[in-house]
């Protein structure tokens, strides 16, 4: 077992890896930036360095610094948390190459999941169903109507360039097919100056449904159920919970059979999530791989009870999985609060914590690294706090939540905490009838 | 130096905050280690560490006022200290500090058996050279970002540095 591990991160999940390996016995070391001076994961860890200045890609993100870091500290192994260089191949190559471990999978895995097209073609290959269309961009008319015979309508043709919805339509007849794809090209060469389109089957009602997944080093996998996060806003996720209101028992055991396939396929190692779009007939569809732990890690945690950083550890330190699958035993939600102004468009809204008081009680988890008198730094990320409640039934967990979210009191920062309340209010939420799509077109009350 | 004096120091260890303090004088050297973790409390009770006793001349010795040849003082934030506490001055009451522009190893010299690039009443220019901070076997030269002369070499050779941590102290007139 590992005697020292440094976190090459910050913030809440600095602090969550910190607490694992207390509790194992590990000692660990924090880096933090000049901005980070004051943040907690650096006063609870047992070792603190400055890695450098504010900016991410000269402290956080500066693999020779972290790797220095560790150097200097002896540390044996390296959680690299979520975002930042989680899932970069060439730093889990040069952990590999010095001889630190890396707790995570190896660089080839991560590589071959980090492509878009290589991942769907390897899911593909493993028996994953992956989200039909054509093979490679569209030279023609003729040949764009025999894709979408071949897929079946409706259809959806994307700018391979493309990003934020630019260059994407969806056709529901081979007669709207022609225009579409014109004004598609049009809009692309105007965008991005690549007018190369491609075409995939339109996913209707999409829910965002993942598989949570651990895979040993002896190429053993298994899955822990799944995680609905369809509640999402220029693509983030706010609002997490398992099991989904969607979910059945026959779906989650193809979900997860396939999702396991799909981990043996990349000799994958360590904690990671397979995300899936799921259409309103419960077809399912590999949409990509997060090689990571997840920020939404909480809610698997709580439905099965277990640590999921204490078998990342456990796993990089060469400890095999028993290959048993965990199903949810209880129901919880998560609520990613951020510091952001609701009513100015979700404005950032960093600045010094002046009072404070986190909620508690029965089925209550906070998640977090703020404190009273706590700085927010501009530099990073608005997340400021996961609260997660758990209960027997889903509509009791959303109680609790409610509970939970009015007793918490944020003073000196604007907060989405009002968002997440009017959220929970919400009769397609309450009823479980909602999908990827909802948030774009609900609006904030007044 | 008397019991006394020994007992003074030791309640200004615990008092202050300070981990370590070293105190070396003609024939005599005391090491005074703050133990524990300590977490925003700064009632540390430090343990007395005393090295292989050097004989020092008691009572003869006339007892001096607290002005020794030599004393490292290394403070820490709050929580336990950095990795093997390299020694922080605290702020000196004139002249800048010259720290670290990265995290690794500090060198005084290029190599083992050549002189240091720059010693105490030395002075520099701008640009000049005056160390090393080694990360993953690539040896950095670190310059000085101003001109001045040398009053203080605040790291000790071949120790770990944090992102800017003080090196040197220099006198810019």
């Amino acid at each position: 077992m590992f005697k020292k591990i440094l976190i090459a991160n910050r913030g809440e999940i600095a602090l969550r890896i910190i607490r694992t390996c207390k509790e194992m016995n590990i000692k660990t070391v924090a880096v933090f930036s000049t901005a980070d001076r004051e943040s907690l994961h650096v006063r609870f860890a047992d070792e603190a360095v400055c890695i450098g200045p504010p900016r991410s890609a000269d402290s956080y993100l500066s693999m020779k610094n972290l790797l220095s870091a560790a150097e200097i500290t002896n540390a044996d192994a390296i959680h690299p948390g979520y975002g930042f260089l989680s899932e970069n191949a060439q730093f889990s190559e040069v952990c590999r190459e010095y001889g630190i471990k890396f707790i995570g999978p190896s660089p080839e895995a991560i590589r071959a999941m980090g492509d878009k097209a290589t991942a769907k073609e390897t899911m593909r290959k493993a028996g994953v169903p992956v989200v039909p269309g054509s093979d490679g961009l569209l030279e023609s008319l003729e040949q764009a109507k025999g894709v979408a015979v071949e897929i079946g309508y409706p259809v959806i043709i994307k700018a391979t360039a493309g990003g934020g919805g630019k260059g994407m339509r969806v056709i529901w007849k081979e007669e709207e097919l022609e225009d579409a794809m014109d004004s598609a090209r049009r809009e692309a060469a105007a965008s991005f100056g690549n007018d190369g389109l491609y075409m995939e089957k339109f996913i209707e009602e999409p829910r965002h449904i993942e598989i949570q997944i651990v895979g040993d080093q002896y190429g053993k996998a298994c899955h822990l159920s799944e995680r609905d996060c369809s509640i999402q806003r220029r693509h983030q996720k706010l609002i997490e919970e398992s099991p989904s209101p969607f979910m059945t028992d026959e779906l989650r055991q193809k979900m997860g059979e396939a999702a396991i396939q799909g981990a043996i396929a990349v000799g994958y190692e360590g904690a990671g999530t397979i995300e899936f779009l799921v259409d309103k007939y419960r077809n399912f569809y590999f949409m990509e791989m997060n090689t990571r732990i997840q920020v939404e890690h909480p809610v698997t945690e709580e439905v099965i009870n277990y640590d999921l950083i204490k078998e990342q550890i456990k796993v990089a330190a060469g400890i095999p999985i028993s290959g048993k699958n965990y199903f949810p035993k209880m129901h919880a939600i998560e609520c990613r609060v951020n510091a952001e102004d609701v009513y100015q468009d979700f404005r950032p809204s960093p600045g010094r914590i002046t009072t404070l008081h986190l909620p508690g009680g029965h089925g209550v988890r906070v998640d977090t690294h703020i404190y009273s008198g706590y700085t927010i730094p501009p530099y990073y990320d608005s997340m400021i706090a996961k609260v997660i409640s758990v209960a027997q039934t889903r509509e009791e967990a959303i109680a609790t939540m409610e509970r939970a979210l009015s007793e918490f009191v944020v003073e000196g920062v604007k907060t989405t905490i009002p968002f997440h309340l009017k959220m929970l209010q919400d009769e397609n939420f309450r009823a479980g009838t909602f999908n990827t799509q909802y948030l774009n077109t609900w609006t904030m009350p007044e | 130096m008397d019991i006394k004096e020994i007992q003074d120091l030791i309640r200004f260890v615990a008092k202050s905050g300070v981990t370590e303090v070293e105190l070396e004088k003609e024939g005599f050297k005391l090491v005074i280690k703050a133990s524990g973790t300590v977490q925003n409390s700064g009632h540390a009770t430090p343990a007395v560490v005393m090295p292989t006793p050097i004989a020092y001349a008691p009572a003869t010795v006339a007892p001096t006022a607290m002005a020794p040849a030599a004393v490292h003082v290394s403070s820490s934030p709050t929580p336990p200290s950095a990795p093997s506490a390299p020694a922080q001055a605290p702020v000196p009451s004139s002249g800048s500090l010259l720290k670290s522009p990265m995290i690794g190893t500090f060198y005084r010299s290029s190599g083992p058996d050549k002189d240091p690039f720059v010693k105490v009443g030395d002075r520099v220019e701008k640009g000049q050279v005056i160390c090393i901070v080694e990360a993953m076997k690539l040896f950095n030269e670190i310059e000085a970002e101003q001109s001045g002369t040398i009053t203080k070499v605040l790291v000790e050779n071949s120790t770990p540095v944090e992102y800017d941590q003080p090196l040197f102290e220099i006198d810019p007139s």
